[in-house]
């Protein structure tokens, strides 16, 4: 998405492009806002972070004797007297893909100018995160009635219960912060403070620009980036 | 100055099409992935499946809501080297798991060497 020409001058695609961005002054992300590049050097680092938890997570279950907790089993709901494996973290996952779409539909018609779609298309993410957290924090109450804890479980291994609350939790966490800025960036759009060449923003004496939405775009994206490898990882192993 | 910071924005769109289009196998493959568990598949196929539909799911979502599709070699080179890091360390820890679990065994389970 980002500009390949820089004051008339046409940037290299490709490899060529890239050692000639790397080696020169001023700029090494030619064409890319420098909020966008932040936001991506803040998600690497945020990356790492659960990278950590992940890999931690595996030590933890692959050092221990006891046999882990059947995911399958655990996250089970009860439906009519069946017993429907992972029923609830499979309705989790389609409302975040569903909340990413919108969120993706949301920067096209930012850039396109068309504030009411890309208004009400980031209020649709918000309300997604926000169902999305809401069924976590129903998840945790029924896990912790059944009497799971960080040092102790019903069920097997007692290190189940830290990984699950720490890397559920740290997630979670994601997703709220997520959604209270999307909708701050909702009322945003709709107050038109990206409109006529922009209004300025909170500290800052910077003009606003539908890039914002972009960035606000990525975190959310990375957001169920993490939970496409948490559910492949945690629930699903 | 004011002229360079304005041409730094994103001039193109793309269709909506495309968007629908990944949007649509982001369920497709979520769905394949909750079958994996429903069908209860065991061993190496539930493994490698998961893998599978994980890396297709995280590919789609980096290469075309995140742009990384249309972005400069720049930015993509900065941003995926580092995974090998990540990857290195996965390795170190598989080992280390390895060790712990032998030396639990070992020690709690047979009794030592004495």
């Amino acid at each position: 998405m980002s500009d390949p020409q820089i004051e008339g001058l046409q940037l290299k695609p490709g490899f060529k492009g890239m050692s000639e961005d790397t080696g020169s002054d001023q700029t090494m992300f030619k064409g890319v806002h420098w909020g966008k590049a932040m936001m991506w050097i803040f998600l690497l680092s945020d990356t790492f972070v659960f990278s950590c938890f992940l890999i931690s997570y595996m030590k933890g279950r692959g050092s221990t004797l006891v046999d882990w907790p059947y995911p399958s089993e655990v996250f089970a709901l009860h439906v009519g007297g069946v017993s429907v494996p992972l029923l609830l973290i499979a309705i989790m996952t389609f409302v975040l893909i569903t909340s990413s779409g919108t969120m993706a539909l949301a920067v096209k018609y930012g850039y396109e100018k068309n504030r009411k779609m890309c208004g009400w298309l980031v209020l649709a993410t918000a309300l997604g995160g926000l169902t999305f957290v809401g069924m976590q924090a129903f998840e945790w109450t029924k896990l912790i009635e059944e009497g799971v804890r960080p040092w102790e479980n019903p069920f097997g291994a007692a290190q189940f219960g830290s990984f699950f609350f720490m890397i559920t939790g740290f997630h979670g966490t994601h997703v709220s912060i997520g959604v209270i800025f999307l909708f701050i960036y909702a009322y945003k759009v709709f107050a038109g403070h990206y409109e006529n060449g922009g209004k300025r923003g909170w500290f800052t004496t910077m003009k606003g620009d539908y890039v914002e939405i972009e960035i606000l775009g990525l975190y959310w994206h990375f957001v169920d980036l993490v939970w496409v490898f948490i559910f492949a990882f945690f629930y699903l192993w | 100055m004011v002229k360079a910071e304005k041409k730094e924005q994103s001039a193109s769109t793309h269709k909506i099409g495309i968007y629908m289009w990944i949007w649509g196998l982001l369920f497709v493959l979520s769905f394949f992935s909750y079958m994996v568990d429903w069908y209860n598949f065991q061993g190496m196929l539930r493994w490698s499946l998961i893998l599978f539909f994980m890396f297709l799911k995280a590919g789609l979502i980096m290469a075309f809501f995140m742009h990384l599709f249309w972005e400069r070699y720049a930015l993509v080179n900065v941003l995926l080297w580092p995974m090998t890091a990540i990857a290195c360390f996965i390795f170190l820890m598989v080992a280390e798991f390895e060790y712990t679990l032998f030396s639990r065994a070992f020690y709690f389970v047979v009794g030592g060497g004495a």
